[in-house]
């Protein structure tokens, strides 16, 4: 791998979070709203408002703020919540790792699932099976997550009560926090009892959360695949008698793969972000959740705090999918 | 010998029964609700979640009763004020210990509430007391007279002081855990309550564990687990399934599958809230009293009561609820009747031709849960008169910071009278030196000087029957001058299951949970 592509793509990540860092603080700031007032509510006295505002650091300049805000980042610190006045990174922390196992979960059910269906519908193309999966495919992305969510929950859960309701775990279940990631912690603490409950609690939000990436990565499988398999070295490989379990895995699938692997890449970088509607309704204590309430809030240092991660990780994410890229298609370099 | 033998064997026959019966008080008891707290330093709190569960853990010198708004003795035995008014001398409770055994004394209540009043204590830098005006505000000195005695001196005399110090503000804090957590205590509560905090995790739950030390009745339950459970359909899910004992806010629609429901069990109690309009009296078409009044006739509070809030709220005819002494119940409500209203209207001169404002809350609270609908019938009900109204929404910030300087004609706002005292609503929301822009809560922006004058007599007053007498007079006054129109209080709501015993509902909502049970 190139230090000098690397290297200059990670200068190009450290531009984007200044850029991303200078606007969030300036949009946040534009925005109606002060926190003082958001945090005191109808029954603050103009007396208390102003001193929590001075506390808070809100009388200073904008300019001054900034600099502060960067100068504690240079250091490490996103500075501390408005709300509750905890460090901004360790509230982060710890969502962030129940997100991403949510995330994750949901991305490996959406592209197995989906990559599957999306292979076997291209093979079989307008066969029953190709229109039922791309018909369950349309449905998936045009479900309102939120309906679905709670349909599944109602039905599950209540109706039939076989899976949990909520949570990351049972209730008094929970493994001393090493890693934040139940499924890890619980296997380090060499509580398989308590790993398959975790696993238990992760299959219905993580459902949920995969039905658009899932329905996606199909759509998308199948007609890259529709058109790799018409080209002439798939034909070739045919041709010289290899099986078709090969010719569709290793010739067809494999190129077929960038445009799938860049929506994968996409998708999970949205699915970080973005998980809320999931969370809220499976009272999953994520990242997503907490961004929303910090914005109503008006929690400025959370809220910078939660894009530039954000940020950073799309960022990441990208690199990630760029050098898979060079990794699935040989004809690909990286250049410094 | 032999008869030891069967009162040995009877007696170890016995113990499964006694095993049976302190099993049967045990057990989780879970709460869910519709987020997670922000702090539990009650000192620093001001979102119901950090209240409901931080008074589980802290407690305060006097608090209100179990179901009603009487103050009562806590961690003070007893409490005693100077003629002049100016100095209150609390006796405290002996042999009480935080649950990270240190001693509660006086010295324990002096760093509590200093650390919120004054500056140059050593703790004031480490929270950001959210209301010390409104609870604490009067008291200038704190003297530790010994170590189980302390005096507050205000300085001017306050009556409503006691009911500020019953209030969720005033919590008697751990010295030693103030010291070792600095500015995290709320994150880590030490207190004398009747359960210690045990674990928090964020936007998922908070565990709290019976303190088997607890001065008082002991908790019934082991534990509570808080779940936040931010859907309200899935909180309803939740409590249907059996997965939590306690609902909490849920919406109407809700509340009416829960009574239907033989498992579920379902308490309603007056609150102490009050949802109004108020007129800007500052503005010339609204200074005419009668043009009040003939708006006030052209409401129809039942028509609202039954469409927004389902049912689960009363009209109102005052500043405060019947659940607070001194309501003026002689008062006539202002009845709703279009004709009445158009006829005083056209006496008034009123202007039909220009738009006036009406401004509606962009967030919703319980004493009005849906600020906008609510705005849209007004708007209709002033149609049916002539009026026309003209829906303006701000933002929440904005629209408090323009409420406070006085730019609405109309707006539709509320309180909850957290304290339960008459003049936290009168002087607090109606009186001349509280409608000083910017800032002012005085929506109205009503100077009655009779009015402000008999709100700082109350204050001066202690003797209940005489400080009676001054409120009905203070209510007579606000009823004939209609700076606002009270709509609704609102009734609080408590939905549980019926595997619980003894679930209290207090007229604010806030309630220790000692003295539930569960059955297994």
């Amino acid at each position: 791998m190139p230090i000098g592509y690397l290297s200059k793509r990670l200068f190009h990540l450290a531009l984007i979070l200044l850029g991303v860092s200078l606007l969030v603080f300036m949009m946040l700031r534009m925005i109606p709203g002060d926190p003082a007032r958001l945090l005191l509510g109808e029954f603050a006295t103009a007396e208390d408002l102003s001193r929590l505002r001075a506390q808070m650091g809100l009388d200073r300049p904008y300019p001054v703020q900034y600099g502060i805000y960067l100068a504690n980042i240079l250091q490490g610190d996103l500075g501390n919540s408005l709300r509750n006045g905890a460090p901004v990174a360790t509230e982060i922390g710890m969502r962030l790792v129940a997100t991403l196992e949510l995330a994750v979960a949901a991305m490996l059910i959406a592209s197995l699932a989906g990559i599957a269906a999306g292979v076997i519908s291209a093979v079989r193309q307008y066969s029953v099976f190709d229109y039922g999966s791309m018909f369950m495919a349309l449905i998936g992305v045009s479900m309102p997550i939120f309906w679905l969510g709670l349909m599944l929950m109602y039905l599950l859960a209540v109706m039939f009560p076989i899976m949990p309701m909520m949570g990351r775990i049972g209730m008094g279940n929970e493994p001393e926090v090493m890693t934040g990631l139940m499924l890890v912690d619980t296997l380090l603490a060499g509580e398989f009892g308590d790993f398959l409950d975790a696993l238990h609690h992760l299959v219905l939000p993580a459902f949920t959360l995969a039905t658009i990436p899932m329905a996606i990565v199909a759509r998308i499988t199948r007609s890259s695949m529709l058109e790799v398999l018409n080209k002439d070295y798939v034909r070739t490989a045919r041709a010289k008698g290899m099986g078709e379990v090969v010719v569709i895995l290793r010739h067809a699938l494999r190129n077929a793969f960038l445009p799938v692997v860049t929506v994968l890449g996409l998708n999970l970088g949205l699915l970080l972000g973005g998980a809320v509607l999931t969370e809220t309704i499976f009272s999953w204590p994520g990242l997503g959740r907490y961004v929303v309430d910090s914005l109503m809030a008006r929690d400025y240092a959370a809220v910078q705090g939660c894009i530039l991660v954000f940020a950073g990780l799309m960022a990441f994410i990208n690199l990630i999918v760029d050098l898979v890229y060079a990794l699935l298609d040989p004809r690909i370099r990286v250049h410094a | 010998m032999r008869k030891l033998i069967i009162g040995m064997a009877l007696a170890l026959c016995l113990l499964p029964a006694i095993g049976w019966c302190a099993e049967k008080s045990g057990g989780t008891l879970v709460w869910g609700r519709g987020g997670d707290s922000v702090s539990l330093d009650l000192a620093q709190a001001t979102d119901g979640e950090s209240i409901k569960a931080g008074i589980q853990v802290l407690e305060n010198l006097v608090i209100f009763g179990k179901d009603s708004m009487n103050v009562e003795p806590q961690l003070a035995e007893s409490w005693k004020v100077s003629d002049d008014g100016l100095t209150w001398t609390f006796k405290l409770r002996k042999g009480v210990k935080f649950h990270d055994g240190y001693p509660f004394n006086a010295r324990a209540v002096y760093d509590s509430f200093a650390r919120v009043i004054f500056k140059q204590h050593p703790y004031y830098g480490y929270g950001k007391w959210q209301y010390p005006a409104m609870s604490l505000g009067p008291v200038k000195d704190i003297q530790v007279i010994d170590d189980y005695t302390i005096a507050l001196i205000t300085e001017k005399p306050y009556a409503p002081l006691l009911n500020n110090l019953a209030l969720w503000l005033c919590p008697i804090v751990s010295p030693k855990a103030m010291a070792d957590y600095k500015d995290k205590i709320g994150m880590h509560p030490v207190g004398t309550g009747p359960f210690k905090f045990k674990s928090w995790t964020k936007d998922d739950q908070i565990v709290l564990e019976r303190n088997n030390d607890y001065w008082g009745e002991k908790a019934k339950v082991d534990r509570i687990v808080l779940k936040s459970i931010p859907e309200p359909s899935a909180r309803l899910m939740a409590l249907q399934s059996g997965t939590v004992d306690i609902a909490d806010d849920l919406d109407p629609d809700s509340i009416a599958l829960v009574k239907k429901n033989p498992k579920l069990a379902v308490i309603e109690r007056p609150s102490v809230n009050v949802g109004y309009l108020a007129f800007n009296t500052e503005k010339p078409r609204l200074k005419d009293p009668k043009v009040r009044q003939a708006l006030s006739h052209a409401i129809d509070k039942d028509t609202l009561i039954k469409t927004i809030f389902a049912g689960l709220a009363i009209p109102a005819k005052n500043p405060f609820p019947p659940s607070i002494w001194s309501y003026n119940d002689a008062n006539k409500p202002y009845e709703y009747n279009p004709e009445k209203a158009k006829k005083m209207l056209a006496e008034a001169k009123f202007d039909f031709n220009t738009e006036i404002e009406l401004w509606a809350m962009p967030v919703s609270r319980a004493y009005m849960p849906d600020p906008v609908k609510t705005a849209e019938l007004l708007q209709a009900y002033f149609a049916a008169v002539g009026v026309k109204a003209k829906i303006v929404r701000h933002e929440w910030g904005a629209y408090l910071s323009k409420v406070g300087n006085g730019e609405h004609d109309m707006c539709m706002f509320g309180w909850l009278g957290g304290n339960s005292d008459p003049d936290n609503f009168l002087y607090g929301l109606l009186s001349a030196d509280t409608a000083k822009p910017p800032g002012a809560s005085n929506a109205a922006f009503w100077k009655n000087a009779e009015f402000t004058d008999l709100c700082l007599k109350g204050q001066k007053t202690f003797n209940k029957a005489e400080r009676t007498k001054i409120y009905l007079k203070a209510q007579e006054i606000f009823h004939a001058e209609a700076p606002w129109a009270p709509l609704v209080h609102t009734i609080n709501v408590r939905c549980y299951s019926k595997k619980l015993h003894d679930v209290p509902l207090r007229p604010n909502g806030l309630n220790s949970f000692q003295m539930i049970s569960k059955e297994k």
